[in-house]
């Protein structure tokens, strides 16, 4: 056991730094910069990550072959976490290249990989997941969007929901029925498809926070060539799968730097704020719900570390990602309603209250926080995959 | 980074899981519970044969001089088994504070005595007032002799060196007492944990030898408090990770409905819980031992988040596993109970969750 960092690990480090201290954006506020439109927004994402990808730090995880760095899973927790410490805004093609673009390497043809991949690193085309539906969330393999052949294409009809960057996506990675005879998971294809062609409708869907993250997506007799087809047709479960593993290994590995940045600016509040006549940071009660946080993001940092370690070791992401995905998502709800409780009255209060802490941040964490144990797989179902997968309990569906 | 075990210190590992279990399975550690002091002379030969009693000893006095993740190792394989007896006092509490003292005639006596496996040794520190830190120390040492109680004393009838934690004058100080001596009588404190004993402890007019006053004394205290507290958390690790095993084993076996009863959700998603539970304490409990071996800027913080979080889950691990027993895990016959109360024992011991967490308040809010 060593957790300092090798000279190498420390140079790859401190090129990132110099470069980021160079190139990052001066004028990014860390949330949405007020008076942008969603458009706007997002072009300004789209120009980072063109800026990330020419300075040759966009997916680096990614083999050289294939325009990334090859390195470490280690150095992609150190780049996540020098992204974070700079205060860099998020790049805009973030499941091409943390989810999609990894299955087109690891399941994709040559012309695949010679058509997508250098174009999700520079983020001229940007990648959404048409994974869940209406009916099928948490039983994923029950979906029922339908891709029928015809001749050399294959005719897709159906709908996808909560589909991030949905709007703003070029292409997406769709999974379909393709054989509705076989057993559920024995009939799935996955698909690249164009989100431009005919018969393709994208509807925004808003959240409780009010914002439009995510996304309907409807699907007409959407023509698409079988030379889309990334892996074999009817093996579009293993091929998804391998996706969902590297959602559950990736998502979570800045997070406790934001989480700890959040935390330490609840600390600076909760000196100023008044509890009882003296400062909140002195109430007892207080203070153990704040200590009880900051012990969880330490070992959410802790646990992120082992996990990372394992799979430097063992190569690829395992069912132990279920375990990081409860924890962190369970924490940040914990942790947002301390807040609520240590700011007060005040941390109600939504962006456009000119009483409101940090511009409304606080009630918008909140209730954000609220759909972290649902997203990216619910805590029912990774509690599942641990019973099944990690303890070998029986299945129970 | 490589957070996980270097070949030797799996090698330790493997060494450990062999060990243990063989020497002391759960009907010795039955038998074992039920003598004084929860003290075997037998196992204690062993112990000693095989150089756990001298592991983190220098080898000046015949130990192994092993590092503080290699005392974590040792530890959790120790807590999977609910190793009885006075082991941790001797050598992960007491052990701490002698090589946190300065060398002297006295103590190097005691380190090479528990190296060679010929004395056992605890540390007093509680008074009336059950405080873990030394604000609650009142009694006093005169003219080199103690007179009062101490409380809550881990393993004191097998233990033939006592460190009482006492004062000189205002200032802190290290005691060696033989327990032997005269002026000193020992009484059990019947209590929860019943594979180690606890023990109140009299002192009249005893005679003692100083080791270490003052900013020395406070200094050798808080790091040997701090390396025991971390042996604990892993300790405890140790123990929720066997009842999370017994847990499971339990759910692929127990049929009700016609079906393993670890086939239901409900079932599935506590023993989920234990996993999660003891993965993250591990994950801190390795992390604190390893900045205390490496005297990382963070580590008394690392020790307290260790063990405010180990302390909750080791609790919440053994409500489950007795949970998924039904029935059966409420009886004296199945081993889970014994758990259940070395969790509770371990949660108090070197202070709870909430001690732990206003620890890291002082360092994390008021820094």
């Amino acid at each position: 056991m060593d957790l300092n960092y090798t000279a190498a690990e420390q140079k790859f480090r401190d090129e990132l730094r110099a470069w980021l201290a160079d190139h990052a954006p001066q004028d990014w506020t860390g949330r949405k910069a007020p008076g942008r439109s969603m458009e706007e927004h997002f072009a300004y994402l789209r120009a980072w990550q063109k800026r990330v990808y020419e300075g040759g730090w966009a997916g680096i995880s990614w083999p050289r072959q294939c325009g990334g760095r090859g390195a470490t899973v280690i150095e992609q927790v150190i780049f996540t976490e020098e992204m974070a410490r700079a205060s860099a805004p998020p790049l805009a093609n973030v499941l091409g290249l943390a989810l999609i673009g990894p299955t087109i390497i690891a399941h994709g043809t040559a012309a695949q990989k010679e058509r997508f991949l250098t174009k999700i690193l520079s983020a001229e085309e940007i990648w959404c997941q048409g994974f869940s539906e209406p009916n099928a969330g948490s039983d994923l393999a029950s979906l029922l969007t339908e891709a029928r052949p015809d001749g050399s294409d294959f005719i897709v009809n159906g709908q996808k929901v909560w589909t991030s960057y949905g709007w703003a996506a070029d292409w997406c990675e769709l999974v379909v029925r393709t054989d509705p005879a076989a057993p559920k998971h024995k009939g799935l294809t996955v698909l690249l498809i164009d989100m431009r062609s005919p018969g393709v409708e994208v509807r925004p869907l808003r959240q409780m926070t009010g914002e439009s993250e995510f996304n309907e997506v409807f699907f007409r007799d959407v023509r698409v060539p079988a030379a889309n087809v990334l892996g074999a047709v009817n093996n579009g479960w293993n091929v998804a799968l391998g996706t969902l593993m590297h959602e559950r290994a990736t998502l979570g590995a800045g997070l406790h730097i934001v989480y700890s940045r959040q935390f330490q600016r609840l600390v600076k509040l909760a000196h100023s704020i008044d509890r009882n006549g003296a400062p909140a940071a002195r109430d007892p009660v207080v203070r153990q719900k704040l200590a009880q946080i900051y012990a969880e993001i330490e070992i959410m940092r802790l646990n992120q570390m082992r996990s990372i370690s394992r799979i430097s070791q063992s190569g690829a992401p395992g069912p132990e990602g279920s375990i990081q995905k409860i924890f962190w998502s369970e924490l940040n709800q914990r942790f947002q309603q301390v807040a609520q409780e240590v700011l007060g009255p005040f941390a109600q209060l939504e962006k456009g209250s000119e009483f409101a802490f940090d511009d409304g941040q606080w009630a918008y964490s909140y209730l954000r926080a609220r759909g972290n144990t649902i997203e990216a797989g619910t805590s029912e179902i990774q509690r599942n995959i641990i019973g099944h997968f990690v303890l070998g309990l029986p299945r129970s569906y | 980074m490589q957070f996980g075990l270097t070949e030797t210190q799996q090698l330790l590992k493997n060494s450990a899981r062999d060990f243990f279990p063989a020497e002391c399975p759960m009907a010795e550690v039955r038998r074992i519970m039920e003598i004084d002091g929860a003290y075997d002379v037998m196992l204690w030969r062993l112990l000693a044969e095989h150089g756990w009693t001298g592991m983190i000893f220098d080898e000046e006095h015949g130990g192994m001089g092993l590092g503080l993740v290699e005392m974590a190792v040792a530890a959790e394989e120790m807590g999977r088994i609910l190793l009885p007896g006075p082991y941790f006092s001797t050598v992960f509490l007491a052990g701490a504070l002698l090589n946190a003292l300065p060398k002297n005639t006295g103590r190097n006596a005691c380190a090479t005595a528990i190296c060679e496996g010929r004395e056992r040794a605890t540390v007093a520190l509680l008074e009336e007032s059950a405080r873990w830190d030394t604000g609650g120390v009142r009694m006093q040492v005169v003219d080199g002799r103690l007179t009062g109680r101490k409380l809550f004393v881990p393993d004191a009838s097998a233990a033939e060196c006592l460190l009482a934690i006492v004062r000189a004058g205002d200032e802190l100080a290290i005691t060696q007492v033989h327990n032997a001596a005269s002026g000193v009588s020992i009484r059990a404190m019947p209590s929860i944990d019943r594979t180690r004993h606890l023990y109140a402890v009299d002192f009249d007019q005893v005679e003692v030898e100083i080791l270490a006053t003052g900013d020395e004394a406070q200094r050798a205290l808080d790091r040997a408090m701090d390396i025991a507290t971390v042996a604990l958390a892993a300790e405890m690790v140790g123990g929720m990770e066997r009842i999370t095993e017994i847990a499971v084993d339990y759910a692929k076996t127990r049929k009700q409905f016609g079906k393993p009863i670890g086939q239901f959700q409900a079932i599935q998603h506590q023993c989920a819980d234990m996993l999660l539970l003891t993965e993250s304490s591990r994950s801190a409990a390795y992390y604190a031992a390893w900045a205390l071996q490496e005297n990382a800027p963070d580590a008394r913080t690392a020790v307290s988040v260790a063990k405010s979080y180990a302390s909750e889950a080791y609790r919440e691990a053994g409500n489950r596993a007795i949970q998924v027993h039904g029935g059966m895990g409420f009886t004296w016959e199945n081993d889970l109970h014994l758990y259940y109360r070395r969790a509770k024992a371990s949660e108090i011991a070197f202070g709870d969750a909430a001690f732990h967490r206003e620890r890291i308040a002082r360092m994390v809010i008021d820094a």
